[in-house]
């Protein structure tokens, strides 16, 4: 019984991350169709900030997470400025193109400025260590990411639900053209909705170093787990996102804990399966 | 005789929205049919439903004696059922010549043959030349689709659907988007097409529907309103209040 | 390029303009023997450049020709490769036989799983393609105890080809095996492309919605494809496994799947010639800055993808044409 829970628990807590790091890139391709495959570089950002923050500036590690969220925001603003928004009407290659492209000028240029090693972290003791209940251990900073995941995908469930800015962004998923017809600025709810996004993508990579550890190679690994869950979920859909992020969590932890000959082979074979069975994901409408 | 396209009882809703409701219609062999409404009365939406590009929630539809409402798209146009559309969805880096030829190969089934050069069907060739000079596009064949002048592209749609050699022709406003005194040299070289093919055409020009159509059919709100001949057509007073009279009232 | 002079010009004519070979072609054919003269020291090179340049092929025909984008086409190359190295090691080293069998399991696989990608497009499509690569790879990376996993495929030894030619160090039986094999296959692709077939897949690409409306069923056409595309691939990865006698399991990773893409997008999309052209300069280019950290390698790489896309679609090909169709119209 032990060993069940506490692999549901890790399973859930990592899917919490999972959560963090995709949920903005499905609301936006959901709103666009736009492939952004640089989506994880904005989570290394994130990840880099708090560890420059933290160990050259000497900031605590609470006080790094708004601005790891703030800096991939900033960032992502401009990108969309100066390159996506051109590519709004493009074919999906060209999308794909423009978006590993900046994904491999990323992965360089941390290569360069942090070098090729895993960033050490030192998070307050309050979040390391374990307790035990029922005799088994939860970890702190598990259940931590836990809270998170959970505080986050509330605000943006009642963000979405009940203010005028959710209302927008819910038309312009179910129906861009409809959409534009009403008056709504697309375009504009779009561009706060890619920061946003790429924000809590930032987040999700401060706060994943603790877990998965950060280097260069980051913006593709998650990258692969991100897509994942984003078309298992279904675009433009939190509920799926985070159903799907906490199948695919459970499902990787799970795998590595009881058939760990098997590798990351089921996470793969879960993506698979879901989509030929729903080509539109779990949650999808299209 | 039996029809060479007819429907039974067709229905289809998108959610709450009714679309097409028990239509029932049946076209004789070589007539030139318009089919009119006032927009959002489910003229495109039956021809998607009768080409398969959707699936009715019932009702059946029949290519001469053969039901065909469980057929894919193409193996209906295989079959002789061929539509165009409304806005022009064509093959923007193909000329006029490699698309018709293109049409023509899927048509005759060599369009899988990857072992032999195009240059061997030169027949293939031929006769998309052949329908392009029909149509008054030999001029322009080589060059890619997208060079095409908007109103040469509205032939091009037409001259594609002619390369499946179709029985039953749906025609989706072949005028739409081109000026009025183009749009006349369209429908007469429409009118021209060989009597072997029965034609419907969806049309908002009541000068043309009345020159080209021997019959009309008049669809409201996802129904057949009315049948009959332009003369029954014009003289009815159903029509005006729904269709006529929105439009010129 | 065809000079458009109106109705000159017979049907006939203009198909027959289309598919004959162009002096440009001819040139670069004879380029390709100018290794065995001019760069004796870098024939291991040359054999690793045509073997990529077989690879672009091969996805040019799925990526420019149908419009089907794959992230994870090495996974064909990787089992080509894997199949040759395994079959030389437990049945025999003759390379021919070896050969195909590479492109016999390649292009099973890539027909079993066309089933699937001819279902999707759009990003499901590249989500499966993607995820069908790190399946493969997880693959061959578990059954450590036939591959080698992580540590490669040790033990390949292949036999002289025609048991006369010897592999030697040099690479010259290897870039001459190699250049040999992409030629024919090179012949093949282009016979395909101007067969009727390839006009189908020419419209898919262009229009995939209108395609049933003229009679075409496009799912068959595109597992055809497909399948052939699998098939150029395991042919590709089987020479790089005989060539090199190992297989690791960088020949199926996604970066090779990355790079393949680059190289393509690089070269110029659906021209034939853009794989062959971008797998020369890239893999030129990544062995004179082979001394670099391989991550530094993405810069460059990353910066001439955006540039590619932002500045210059249809890559160096299309830049090409459209500069010497600028040319031609300015004479008088």
């Amino acid at each position: 019984m032990g060993p069940i829970v506490g692999v549901l628990f890790d399973g859930f807590a990592y899917g919490m991350l999972l959560f963090l790091l995709s949920v903005g890139l499905s609301v936006t391709l959901g709103m666009m169709n736009f492939v952004n495959l640089a989506h994880c570089a904005f989570a290394m950002l994130g990840g880099y900030v708090t560890v420059t923050l933290m160990n050259q500036m000497g900031w605590p590690f609470f006080a790094t997470l708004p601005a790891s969220f703030l800096a991939a925001a900033v960032a992502s603003i401009f990108l969309e400025r100066a390159l996506y928004r051109r590519l709004y009407r493009a074919g999906e290659l060209d999308q794909v193109l423009l978006t590993i492209g900046l994904a491999f000028i990323s992965v360089a240029v941390a290569a360069y400025i942090f070098g090729t090693i895993q960033q050490p972290i030192q998070t307050p003791s309050y979040l390391r260590g374990s307790i035990q209940i029922g005799g088994i251990t939860f970890g702190v900073y598990r259940m931590f990411l836990v809270a998170t995941g959970l505080a986050v995908a509330l605000i943006l469930v009642l963000t979405l639900e009940y203010t005028r800015f959710g209302a927008q962004v819910r038309a312009a998923v179910d129906n861009q053209r409809m959409a534009r017809g009403l008056g709504i600025n697309v375009e504009g709810a779009f561009a706060i909705t890619f920061a946003l996004g790429s924000g809590l993508a930032g987040l999700g990579g401060s706060l994943a170093i603790e877990i998965v550890g950060l280097d260069p190679s980051f913006a593709f690994i998650y990258l692969v787990y991100v897509l994942i869950v984003v078309s298992v979920g279904g675009l433009g859909s939190i509920g799926g996102s985070f159903a799907a992020a906490v199948l695919i969590g459970i499902s990787d932890i799970a795998g590595k804990y009881y058939v760990p000959q098997l590798g990351a082979f089921l996470i793969y074979l879960v993506m698979v399966a879901v989509l030929m069975w729903r080509p539109q994901g779990l949650f999808g409408k299209r | 005789m039996t029809a060479a396209l007819s429907t039974r009882g067709l229905n289809k809703r998108f959610g709450s929205l009714i679309v097409a409701s028990d239509i029932a219609i049946s076209l004789p062999r070589g007539v030139r049919y318009a089919l009119i409404g006032p927009n959002g009365a489910g003229k495109t939406t039956l021809i998607n439903l009768m080409t398969g590009m959707l699936k009715p929630d019932g009702g059946q539809i029949f290519l001469g004696d053969e039901d065909i409402t469980r057929l894919e798209p193409q193996h209906r146009v295989q079959r002789g059922l061929v539509r165009t559309f409304q806005i022009n969805t064509l093959f923007p880096d193909l000329s006029a010549l490699e698309s018709v030829t293109l049409a023509i190969c899927e048509r005759d089934g060599i369009a899988p043959t990857w072992w032999r050069g195009l240059s061997s069907y030169g027949a293939a060739t031929d006769e998309a030349f052949e329908i392009l000079k029909s149509l008054n596009l030999v001029n322009d064949c080589y060059r890619p689709t997208r060079e095409l002048a908007y109103g040469q592209q509205r032939l091009l749609e037409i001259a594609l659907g002619l390369a499946a050699k179709p029985s039953v022709l749906l025609l989706d406003e072949p005028a739409a988007g081109v000026p009025k005194d183009e749009s006349q040299g369209l429908f007469t070289a429409i009118a021209g097409l060989s009597r072997d093919i029965t034609i419907l055409f969806i049309e908002h020009d009541m000068d043309v529907v009345f020159r080209f159509a021997s019959r009309i059919i008049v669809m409201v709100g996802g129904r057949i309103l009315l049948e009959g001949t332009p003369q029954e057509i014009a003289e009815d007073p159903r029509v005006r209040e729904v269709y006529l009279g929105s439009r010129h009232g | 390029m065809i000079a458009t002079t109106g109705t000159a010009l017979t049907p006939h004519a203009y198909l027959q303009a289309r598919s004959r070979w162009g002096v440009i072609e001819i040139a670069f054919w004879l380029a390709t023997l100018l290794p065995f003269f001019l760069f004796p020291n870098y024939l291991s090179l040359a054999s690793q450049i045509a073997i990529t340049a077989l690879f672009a092929l091969s996805l040019d025909l799925i990526l420019g020709y149908a419009g089907i984008v794959s992230l994870g086409h090495a996974a064909f190359f990787g089992l080509g490769a894997y199949a040759a190295g395994i079959f030389s090691k437990f049945v025999w080293g003759e390379p021919l036989s070896g050969l195909v069998v590479a492109a016999v399991v390649a292009g099973v696989v890539g027909y079993a799983t066309s089933f699937i990608i001819a279902r999707f497009r759009h990003l499901t499509l590249i989500m499966i393609t993607l995820g069908l690569g790190f399946l493969v790879h997880e693959l061959a990376n578990s059954a450590h105890f036939i591959t080698g996993g992580a540590d490669g495929l040790q033990g390949v030894r292949i036999w002289p080809i025609f048991n006369y030619f010897r592999f030697d160090l040099y690479g010259y039986t290897a870039y001459s095996y190699s250049l040999v094999v992409l030629f024919l296959t090179f012949l093949v692709a282009r016979r395909l492309i101007n067969s009727p077939f390839g006009l189908a897949l020419r419209g898919i690409r262009e229009n995939p919605n209108r395609m049933p409306a003229i009679g075409a069923s496009s799912r068959a056409h595109i597992r055809k494809i497909y399948t052939i595309s699998a098939t150029i691939a395991g042919i590709a990865g089987g020479l790089l496994a005989q060539t090199t006698e190992t297989v690791s399991l960088g020949s199926i990773d996604f970066q090779r799947s990355a790079d393949v893409v680059v190289m393509l997008v690089l070269g110029g999309v659906g021209k034939l010639y853009g794989g062959l052209l971008g797998a020369i300069i890239f893999m030129v280019a990544r062995d004179q800055f082979s001394g670099l950290n391989p991550q530094f390698w993405y810069f460059p790489i990353g910066v001439l993808l955006v540039a590619v896309v932002m500045f210059l679609p249809g890559g160096i090909l299309g830049g090409l044409s459209r500069l010497l169709a600028g040319i031609r119209g300015r004479r008088p």
